[in-house]
């Protein structure tokens, strides 16, 4: 500051310069219209420069809410899928042309939540992922969890009134309904406890022709999962000559180490789906 | 006469000619106005020192905007005159004469060459931070220079067709 100070009075001359050059600049800028456009396009450049860098900084700050809001966004936009919908039954009619109802009308099927991860374990055996979302804000037990990216990450095991535990898929007792893109052929996703970026769909029958590469997707049959979610990449086929099925061990597409934010997945007919596949059991 | 008196009278003498005459006069060409108004500048003595040069130049170059009706455009020209002077005497006039502090530069205090190198810069700076601060761009270059140089050698003509008629030599005394 004191340097500063000696050079503003050693150069006193310069700076009156410089301050009568901008008085008139000011002054001739004020009366002629052309003046004024150049000086104010050269001030409105400066002031939106600085703005520009202000604002950099204020959205660094403000980072947090906006990944909030737009996790919100997102879920919003996820619910207005056309996956989500069922269509109404048309195949029964009162006479020969004539619908019993607007067929343009749907049915919802599920139902998306957004919800922060607050733990995530995947060096164990058994992994699980801790959610601050609970009973009070709608989870239930068995609902789906998708990443942000779309594909699988687990299933609700224990809901608490403000927090849920979610299965990670890599769990050793993970099981979900899976199949091949390419020919359809149904399966499971499980994992071996090995390799945390390494799932084993099972089942596959050997009529299929899996090559490496093959897009691996939620099936249709799974009670909590809607159908064509991500999994991920077939990366090699064991031939098991003991066994009428393949194993195939899958490249996941989740990035289960830096989870953030997650989705939940609510199936409107669940219930009666899980119902009815245990009832099957009892009857055998 | 008293130095601060004869250089009164002589900045207004120098705003009545050029507002009265030379701003008046139908142009010789489109863009030629000649100036000898800055010429109050460069008769200053050689004492005097920066700081007053810069203000002079300001206030006489804004006396003139008020005429004009372009307030700050000749004020900054003549106040860039008056500030780079003592640079150019450093460079181009040997150190005695600065000690002659009520001498005024003329030609016959440093004689012609000298006068007019010092004439000549001094002008052309004044006419193009002038025609530069009036077009507020270059556009083309050719026709830009071409206008500085026309109207700094009507200007510089004028002056010293007025140092003849004027005969400063009295000053050497």
């Amino acid at each position: 500051m004191k340097n500063f100070i000696g050079f503003v009075r050693n150069n006193y001359p310069f700076f009156i310069f410089l301050i009568l050059q901008i008085v008139s600049l000011l002054n001739l800028s004020s009366y002629s219209k052309s003046h004024e456009v150049f000086l104010g396009g050269i001030t409105n450049q400066l002031a939106g420069n600085i703005n520009k860098y202000y604002n950099n900084w204020t959205y660094f700050f403000s980072l947090k809410e906006t990944n909030a809001k737009l996790v919100e966004e997102n879920v919003a936009l996820r619910n207005q899928l056309r996956q989500n919908f069922i269509p109404i039954d048309s195949s029964i009619k009162e006479g020969n042309f004539v619908l019993r109802k607007d067929s343009l009308e749907k049915i919802r099927k599920f139902y998306y939540y957004p919800a922060k991860v607050v733990g995530n374990s995947f060096t164990l055996q058994k992994n699980y992922i801790l959610i601050e979302r609970g009973a009070n804000q709608g989870v239930k037990k068995d609902m789906a969890a998708i990443s942000t990216d779309g594909s699988i990450v687990g299933v609700v095991v224990e809901v608490y009134p403000n927090y849920s535990k979610i299965m990670s898929l890599l769990h050793r007792n993970s099981k979900v309904s899976a199949m091949l893109k390419r020919d359809r052929v149904a399966g499971s996703i499980e994992w071996d406890g090995v390799d945390p970026n390494v799932l084993l769909l099972k089942n596959i029958s050997k009529s299929a022709a899996p090559k490496v590469g093959d897009t691996v997707l939620t099936s249709p049959y799974s009670s909590n999962f809607p159908s064509q979610l991500m999994i991920g990449n077939v990366i090699s086929v064991f031939k098991d000559p003991s066994s009428n099925f393949l194993t195939l061990s899958v490249k996941a597409t989740t990035n289960f180490f830096n989870l953030e934010y997650i989705y939940l997945i609510e199936n409107k007919r669940m219930e009666e789906q899980s119902k009815l596949e245990k009832s099957t059991m009892n009857n055998e | 006469m008293n130095s601060i008196v004869k250089n009164s009278i002589r900045f207004v003498l120098f705003l009545v000619i050029q507002i009265v005459i030379l701003n008046e006069i139908p142009p010789l060409h489109q863009f030629i106005t000649p100036y000898v108004y800055f010429a109050f500048i460069l008769w200053l003595p050689f004492g005097t020192n920066r700081i007053t040069l810069t203000l002079l130049g300001f206030f006489l170059g804004y006396c003139l905007d008020i005429f004009t009706n372009t307030p700050g455009l000749h004020a900054a020209a003549a106040s860039l005159i008056g500030f780079i002077r003592p640079t150019l005497f450093n460079l181009i006039i040997a150190r005695e004469y600065a000690e002659e502090e009520n001498k005024e530069p003329s030609i016959s205090t440093i004689g012609v060459g000298r006068y007019f190198v010092y004439v000549l810069i001094l002008t052309f700076v004044h006419h193009f931070y002038l025609v530069l601060l009036e077009w507020l761009q270059f556009g083309n270059f050719t026709y830009f220079i071409g206008k500085v140089l026309a109207t700094s050698l009507m200007s510089i003509s004028l002056l010293f067709l007025m140092e003849l008629i004027l005969n400063r030599r009295n000053q050497k005394r």
